[in-house]
């Protein structure tokens, strides 16, 4: 079973889990309704759009509001340390949330002591606090697009924010990044960094890299990371491994994006509504 | 008499250990305890914490430290208190000065570390936000998507995080550019 956490950006959203029913634009999960415009429910959207053409169970989430003080993050780190084991998660993708490196370690301690340890993805808030904590290796898979690889590259830097000029410099090429962010076990056993150019890589290097269809515009629309997140996630919980899991969700994503036509004013859910309609041609070609 | 010895020009110069750290609980209470001290002149600036006190999301304010007193009394005339007042004893961070700018037709994009705002330049309505991983972008981006420049909120005013401090910069960029 897949697993999803994040945050919702809606304040009294209360701690939240179960299967997730995807309703056109919204997502459903006990009585929430939510719209899905970008960040986690998009990638849960994604996620979801993704294991039903796969013929697999819908995911299970785990959610709460927060509009940026934490106090949902903190509320939900603290009861899936307590409670992560109730479902029999084989993949778990962790989204967006408030950094916070002790609950985070917490956290990780109980994931690691599972009978069965799921397969780790890592974006957004959970990529940042890893390695701000220095455990970006406890992840299989953290999904940085450009700006967020600089930081993983410095060595120094404790959030993106504070990323040293001369690392974030666009003359910087991505493999260099990538092998920089090795060198200093800040990456996850494999990375998927999104951007112009889609990069596979592991601590050997580049092992693939996707860059058609080319759509300029998908770097302005908010959630068009996060999707591929979602896509990714849903791949390798359908059994692929994780390098074919990753070229192909970067194939998808792109294929995607360029079928919805889009503008940099284009909302993410006209995306997502393509997914099985890229799947279908990516999966089959 | 003490208003006196803190006009502007007598505040003492930056740098070395004659700096203080101001620590506070979170992200929110250092952007208002930056807008009131940078309102009253002092030469502060908003940083990285050392190692030794760096929690998560965070920030400090570098300041004089000899204007401990005052910056103090002033912070809790805004009913803000911070946690911690340290001297500084190490090399702090820098905040990002890179800012890269895209322009897609009629369309603008300045990215400032991981946050990404997108403007028509035509209406000047704020069309996307993306990047970031605090749960405040969503929140920020629900908030200012579809309104003009001038109309939305301000970054700073509604979010918590370094990735709306970020998203600050990008849009004051934005609004400089859009304004040129």
């Amino acid at each position: 079973m897949l697993g999803l956490v994040g945050t919702i950006p809606i304040e009294n959203i209360p701690l939240i889990s179960g299967t997730i029913v995807l309703d056109g634009d919204h997502i459903v999960l006990e009585n929430e309704r939510i719209s899905v415009n970008r960040g986690t429910p998009a990638m849960i959207a994604a996620a979801a759009e993704t294991l039903a053409y796969m013929g697999k169970p819908s995911p299970v989430a785990y959610l709460v509001g927060d509009i940026g003080d934490g106090d949902g993050s903190r509320h939900l780190y603290n009861y899936l340390s307590e409670n992560i084991g109730e479902y029999a998660l084989k993949t778990l993708a962790l989204h967006y949330f408030q950094p916070d490196v002790h609950l985070f370690k917490k956290l990780f301690s109980t994931i690691y002591e599972l009978d069965e340890r799921p397969t780790l993805v890592g974006d957004a808030g959970f990529m940042y606090v890893a390695k701000m904590g220095g455990d970006a290796a406890l992840f299989d898979l953290l999904t940085p697009d450009a700006g967020e690889l600089a930081y993983l590259a410095d060595e120094k830097a404790p959030h993106p924010f504070y990323t040293r000029g001369f690392i974030l410099h666009e003359d910087n090429q991505v493999p260099d990044l990538i092998a920089r962010a090795y060198r200093h076990k800040n990456a996850s056993t494999y990375l998927l960094v999104k951007g112009a150019t889609d990069y596979i890589a592991d601590e050997n290097g580049v092992i693939a890299t996707v860059d058609q269809p080319q759509e300029e515009a998908l770097e302005a629309i908010g959630g068009t990371g996060d999707t591929l997140t979602g896509i990714v996630s849903a791949l390798i919980e359908s059994g692929m491994d994780m390098e074919s899991a990753a070229i192909n969700a970067a194939r998808v994503n792109r294929l995607a994006g360029a079928m919805a036509k889009p503008t940099p004013a284009t909302q993410v859910y006209e995306v997502i509504r393509q997914i099985p309609r890229a799947l279908d041609q990516v999966l089959n070609a | 008499m003490l208003k006196g010895l803190f006009k502007k020009k007598d505040k003492p110069e930056s740098g070395g250990s004659d700096r203080g750290l101001l620590v506070f609980e979170n992200t929110t209470a250092v952007i208002r305890a930056e807008t009131v001290l940078k309102e009253q002149g002092w030469p502060i600036r908003v940083m990285g914490p050392p190692p030794e006190i760096r929690t998560g999301c965070d920030l400090v304010i570098e300041f004089p430290l000899i204007d401990e007193l005052a910056v103090i009394r002033k912070l809790a005339e805004a009913n803000i208190e911070p946690l911690q007042v340290v001297p500084v004893t190490s090399v702090l961070l820098e905040p990002v000065d890179l800012l890269q700018v895209k322009e897609m037709g009629q369309y603008l994009m300045v990215r400032a570390a991981n946050m990404k705002i997108t403007v028509d330049r035509d209406t000047g309505i704020i069309v996307n936000i993306s990047g970031g991983g605090c749960p405040d972008v969503p929140y920020l981006a629900e908030q200012m998507v579809n309104k003009t420049l001038e109309g939305a909120p301000h970054p700073r005013d509604v979010g918590y995080t370094l990735c709306a401090y970020a998203l600050q910069i990008a849009y004051e960029r934005m609004v400089e550019l859009c304004s040129a």
